[in-house]
């Protein structure tokens, strides 16, 4: 976990506990949840949380990743069972230790990933497990008029006969806010509800959301966006470190505020850089398209360019080409159409077209998993440091054998350079914290001196400290005149890095804006698929 | 009515035919429940095997065939509870621990067999009332001289052991089963998106397992099958890679009952003709030697399996121990 | 942090699962109405109380360091090849046809033709499970069982034909030249002065065993192959990112898998049997599985494992003869049984392991 990097922090945590939000008048909350922890393993998850929620409130909990939000609520709907603590709803004490006891309490959750049957139908997928009988006809009778009537109710319209894997995201999303109610479910608990939907998408859930609440539903939003908890939220709890911080009315506080609670200092939100001196293009891509496997065109003919020292932030919803676009260029998935690295051409299908040859004409590639792609968790880190470049001579003793001496002293030189805790070579890449995993991943990469780096998603899942060093980081290979093309899904990182961006949508490219004269909220019409107020 | 030897061979290939595709049936349709669930099962063999020795052994020692299928199914399950233990309680390699099943079917049937019968492995030969006798239908008699159906009503339909016919009744009940009823859609439901049952507050464990047990039972009718109807003993090995067999052919329907019982009886007709025609002499130009039509279950299985011949897609969680994540 | 110690990983977890299938075991021989203990001592005796016992435990455990390295270093591909019974038995083919095809002078000569016969074969009985898995994706496990049963049929119809030989019913080749008959260990060790038992068949191949687990150690970490298997294996969609090749990682992988448990049959065919007979095998390509996985899938680990087996196999036969009411299979129940538990229960054991450590070491850090 964090703890190496963090510990220094951690006496400034404001560690006493909250006060408990009160309840307005006589009527018991909704949920309040009195002294939970738990602990995984070494890790303290969640610790003695204090909450109260009042009915027909939206109540939002913000925090940082892996504050600890979604294990409280993995506990409150019976999906983990809490170490210590007590748990009251409408003022009654309950044990909530399955699923099966949240639901008989009237607690429906909404995953961050969707917990759907792909293949099955969205009424197949609403009655799963809340059937009436044995068979299966009536339940499905039942449904389909009960589904009418909720569409008509909260605008929660879905085609109750399609199958899931033909639905778009946010219509998914219904599927599950329809799930709950179908359970009858008096509290609903959205976890990071937004991450994949357009600004579209998101304003239909927030209106849906607000109609339950008028209705007298409870709801819980998590989230880490803060600008979603001023828009939406009555009250705020934050959390940091698996402690709840704060809770207050949200029209009392501001997202600066929030920010702090939340990191435990002031966030230094502006990147600095000086402006950038573009040199002549690196990377030109023309008229790029990409069908997957499935035959699902992914790329509908994507023409850009990157320059020498310049940052291009490709800014969109996630699924909307980005990934497929890195993967082309990591040269993991075939195209047609034309890319030129330094002018030459690149093959962009056959035996040339992969990781191997990218990286030998100059290209490096920070990939957006790195936990599924950019490291092997189970190697050592120095097994890592050579990852993609294992056929490169320096590591090489002779024709046969590896040099694992040379490449853990190469290791030793990169942990220094990027500071990654604990700087042990031998240590296997799942037990550094994401921050570090991040570094290492960067550390390979980035010493490589390529001509054109490729990041996606850089401080995912990372902490604050390590962002700026991963920025800072990013925008010295660009002050030594290296192309840079970004991929992040969070706008705020987008507009703080880049030189240029352009925002993708469906597979296009929507339109291409300078970061000073642009802001979020046009970005997100763009990654919405609205152009001068059109939709696309 | 005169029947040309043509086909009266006819009659006799169908009739072999319905008589071994039987195991596979049983066999698959455990495969079937198992593998819908998300547990792949390689020890389909294993669970017969162990089955066919036991049942053969109780029905020896009461002289009652229906309390040795109930011995033999009682052992096959104890195998799938073990499997169970393994694949969904401690979260094992679902493959390793059908292998180690498999091998331990071989090794126990053998030792305890010898130690129990002194005739290397063998049980002694069943009679009487230790093994099944054959049904015949009503009217088989009185039809049989209508034309062509008759014979096909009277010699291929009629007259089988009583499992046969359970095994038949097994596929349209399965298939109501899978589809039709709260039970099937959690099993298919475990089987593509385990959290989706789980986070629905259903115990994915518990489904899990009663899937697991359910093969089991079919397992251990597979077997008792081959030891007290097929034939009229244990002999080790006996099985001879039918479990296998019915997993290609569960991968051949892609998982679906129907589709399944089409290919049972394709495979069990390939048996049929390699029993009952060895080396099949084409046209006196060359002759089919009797391995290769032996070999041929498996090579069909393979080619069926490189995707030539559409492709199967396996149920999405299937070989992957459910572990909760939010 | 490392939830075990190295230690407790590598000897202890296995060193547990092992005590439990010799436990259960034990039950299954109390069950037939014989001693357990009794039983060890025989096995022991048997395996190891004389020349001829050590012999015969080294033959053994000569067949399986091949079918455990074949099967381990699948493993690190994470590809299952329970294929090794097959290709080891159509690697019989091979030697035999190199064997036959001269009369060879000495066995120096054609030792290395026969490896090459048998690697060549026992490669390309694995090469076609490979390239549809590669290819098409068809599941190894399911492809190289078939084969297995391909294969019994291939060794009947050539053992009936074209291969067998007129000069007896049996289904068997000619006899090898004697200029290709490998010396055993009693020829060895006899001008050291050594006595060494006449009729144990333990030869020179046990040594070709020794080097090529030491072989393959080399190959999986310290070259630039092995750690491309040891990346994929670990992780498909990170091989993919680094620009290793998936195809011909599983392709090179099950190449060599192959050619290992074809090996086999140098030792079997060429060293003991002298000719090609039709089931010479006799499962050792199944008890690969049980070493790989009780050796931990390291070549180290795997010698060490083959020789309990080899312990195990020979000391079967003697329990024939001792106790009448078990028979060899028993053997098989055992490794059944090791499977079980070294490879699919293992987290019934390392869960509390870890558990425990967690406790002591929480309680370390509170009295520091």
């Amino acid at each position: 976990m964090d703890s190496t990097t963090e510990t220094g922090r951690r006496a400034t945590a404001a560690s006493s506990a909250p006060p408990a939000f009160p309840s307005s008048g006589s009527e018991p909350p909704a949920i309040e949840l009195r002294g939970i922890s738990k602990a995984f393993g070494p890790v303290q998850a969640n610790k003695d949380i204090t909450l109260s929620v009042a009915r027909g409130a939206i109540h939002g909990i913000v925090g940082e990743n892996g504050a600890g939000k979604s294990t409280l609520m993995s506990i409150l709907y019976g999906f983990y069972r809490a170490d210590a603590g007590e748990i009251f709803i409408n003022g009654e004490r309950r044990e909530i230790h399955n699923s099966q006891d949240a639901i008989a309490a009237g607690i429906g959750m909404v995953f961050q990933h969707f917990k759907l049957v792909e293949n099955f139908t969205v009424l197949e997928n609403v009655i799963l497990g809340a059937e009436e009988g044995a068979l299966l006809r009536p339940s499905l009778a039942r449904a389909r008029d009960l589904l009418t009537t909720l569409a008509a109710e909260y605008e929660l319209s879905v085609d109750p006969e399609a199958l899931i894997e033909d639905l778009t995201v946010g219509h998914q999303q219904r599927v599950e806010i329809l799930k709950a109610l179908y359970r009858k479910a008096d509290i609903l608990i959205l976890d990071e509800p937004t991450g994949v939907l357009t600004p579209a998408e998101a304003d239909h859930l927030f209106r849906i959301l607000r109609n339950l609440r008028d209705e007298g539903k409870t709801i819980i939003l998590i989230t880490h966006k803060l600008r979603e908890i001023m828009d939406i939220t009555d009250t705020v709890s934050v959390m940091r470190r698996g402690q709840m911080t704060a809770t207050v009315k949200t029209a009392e506080t501001g997202p600066e505020q929030l920010a702090e609670l939340m990191v435990g200092r002031k966030v230094l939100l502006e990147v600095e850089k000086t402006p950038a001196h573009p040199g002549p293009a690196v990377l030109e891509i023309e008229d790029l398209r990409v069908t997957d496997e499935s035959g699902v065109d992914r790329l509908k003919g994507i023409s850009l360019q990157v320059r020498a020292g310049e940052i291009l932030g490709i800014a969109g919803v996630s699924g909307n080409g980005q990934s497929e676009l890195l993967e082309v260029l990591g040269g993991y998935r075939n195209a047609s159409g034309r890319i030129l690295l330094n002018g030459i051409p690149l093959d962009l299908s056959g035996r040339h077209s992969d990781g191997q040859s990218r990286r030998a004409a100059g290209i490096a590639h920070v990939p957006e998993d790195r936990q599924r792609e950019g490291l092997i968790m189970e190697f050592a880190a120095w097994e890592n440091i050579a990852f993609g470049y294992h056929n490169d001579p320096k590591y090489q003793k002779n024709t046969l054998f590896m040099d694992n001496r040379a490449l853990r002293e190469d290791t030793r030189q990169k942990m220094k350079h990027f500071d990654v805790r604990p700087p042990i070579p031998r240590l296997k890449a799942r037990n550094f914290s994401g921050g570090n995993q991040q570094k290492l991943v960067l550390a390979r990469e980035i010493e490589r001196n390529p001509d054109l780096l490729l990041v996606g998603q850089p401080t995912r899942g990372v902490d604050i400290g390590a962002i700026e060093f991963i920025h800072k980081r990013i925008i010295e290979l660009r002050d030594q005149g290296k192309a840079i093309l970004l991929v992040s899904v969070e706008l705020e990182e987008i507009l703080s890095l880049s030189d240029r961006i352009v925002v993708m949508f469906d597979g296009r490219i929507m339109g291409e804006r300078i970061p000073a004269e642009t802001d979020e909220r046009e970005l997100g019409l763009l990654m919405a698929g609205v152009q001068n107020g059109e939709t696309t | 009515m005169e029947h040309s030897q043509n086909f009266v061979l006819f009659l006799v290939t169908l009739n072999q035919m319905i008589t071994v595709s039987v195991v596979l049936i049983f066999a698959g349709l455990a495969g079937l429940f198992s593998e819908r669930s998300g547990i792949f099962d390689i020890g389909l063999e294993g669970k017969m095997l162990i089955s066919a020795f036991f049942a053969a052994a109780v029905s020896f020692a009461t002289g009652n065939v229906w309390i040795g299928v109930l011995g033999g199914i009682a052992a096959s399950m104890v195998f799938a509870l073990i499997h169970g233990i393994t694949s969904i309680t401690f979260r094992g390699n679902q493959l390793i621990s059908g292998v180690a099943l498999n091998f331990l079917a071989s090794g126990l049937t053998v030792v305890l067999g010898n130690a129990w019968y002194r005739k290397g492995g063998q049980t002694p030969t069943l009679s009487g009332d230790a093994r099944f006798s054959e049904i015949t239908l009503p009217f088989a008699d009185a039809l049989r001289d209508v034309p062509f159906l008759g014979p096909i009503y009277a010699e291929v339909i009629s007259g089988h052991k009583p499992l046969v016919y359970v095994a038949f009744a097994l596929v349209p009940l399965s298939w109501w089963l899978l589809y039709r009823t709260r039970f099937g859609l959690r099993l298919r439901a475990v089987g593509e998106n385990p959290a989706s049952v789980d986070t629905a507050g259903i115990s994915v464990i518990r489904l899990r397992f009663v899937a697991v047990l359910i093969a089991g039972v079919l397992c251990g009718l597979a077997g008792a099958y081959l030891s007290t109807s097929q034939g009229a003993a244990f002999g080790r090995e006996m099985t001879a890679g039918r479990g296998f067999i019915a997993l290609a052919a569960l991968i051949f329907a892609k998982w679906r009952p129907w589709y399944l019982l089409m290919a049972t009886l394709l495979f069990g007709l390939l048996e049929a003709i390699s029993n009952l025609f060895p080396n099949i002499d084409v046209f006196g130009l060359f002759t089919i030697p009797v391995q290769f039509t032996q070999a041929l279950p498996y090579i069909l299985t393979v080619v069926i399996l490189a995707g030539f011949v559409g492709k199967a897609i396996p149920p999405r969680a299937g070989g992957e121990p459910y572990v909760k994540e939010r | 942090m490392e939830r075990l110690p190295r230690w407790a990983d590598v000897f202890l977890v296995p060193f547990i699962n092992l005590l439990l299938a010799f436990f259960v075991s034990g039950l299954v021989v109390l069950a037939v109405g014989e001693d357990p203990v009794k039983a060890v001592w025989v096995m022991l005796k048997g395996s190891l109380g004389s020349t001829a016992g050590l012999g015969y435990t080294l033959y053994y455990a000569t067949n399986y360091i091949f079918t455990g390295l074949a099967v381990a270093i699948a493993f690190h591909a994470r590809l299952f090849n329970i294929g090794g019974e097959g290709q080891a038995a159509i690697a019989g083919v091979g030697v035999a046809l190199v064997l036959l095809a001269a009369n060879w002078p000495h066995w120096m000569l054609a030792l290395p033709f026969a490896i090459i016969g048998a690697g060549a074969f026992g490669a390309m009985w694995a090469a076609i499970p490979a390239y549809l898995q590669a290819r098409r994706g068809s599941h190894i496990v399911i492809t190289t069982i078939m084969f297995n049963f391909i294969a019994a049929a291939v060794m009947g119809f050539l053992l009936n034909g074209w291969l067998k030989s007129p000069r007896t019913q049996n289904a068997e080749s000619l006899p090898f030249p004697p200029g290709a008959h490998l010396p055993t260990a009693h020829e060895l060790l006899a001008p050291l002065g050594i006595g060494f038992s006449k009729s144990a068949p333990l030869n020179i191949s046990f040594l070709l065993a020794l080097l090529c687990a030491w072989l393959v150690f080399l190959l999986l970490w310290r070259t630039r192959l092995g750690y491309a298997i040891r990346a994929f294996g670990q992780s498909e969609s990170a091989a993919r990112y680094a620009g290793i090749s998936a195809v011909r990682i599983i392709m090179i992988t099950m190449l060599i898998s192959g050619a290992l448990a074809g090996m086999l049959s140098i030792n079997v065919v060429m060293g003991e049997q002298g000719r090609l007979i039709k089931e010479f095998v006799e499962g050792a390509g199944f008890v690969g599985i049980a070493v790989a996985l009780m050796g931990r899938s390291h070549p180290f680990g795997i010698v060490l494992a083959a020789i309990l087996f080899g312990m195990l196999t020979q000391g079967g036969f003697e329990l024939l003869w001792e106790m009448p009411n078990l028979s060899k299979e028993m053997v098989l129940v055992i490794q059944a049984l090791i499977i079980l538990f070294t490879g699919a229960l293992d987290n019934m054991v390392r869960a509390p392991l870890e558990r425990l450590f967690l406790y002591f070491n929480r309680r370390k850090e509170g009295a520091v």
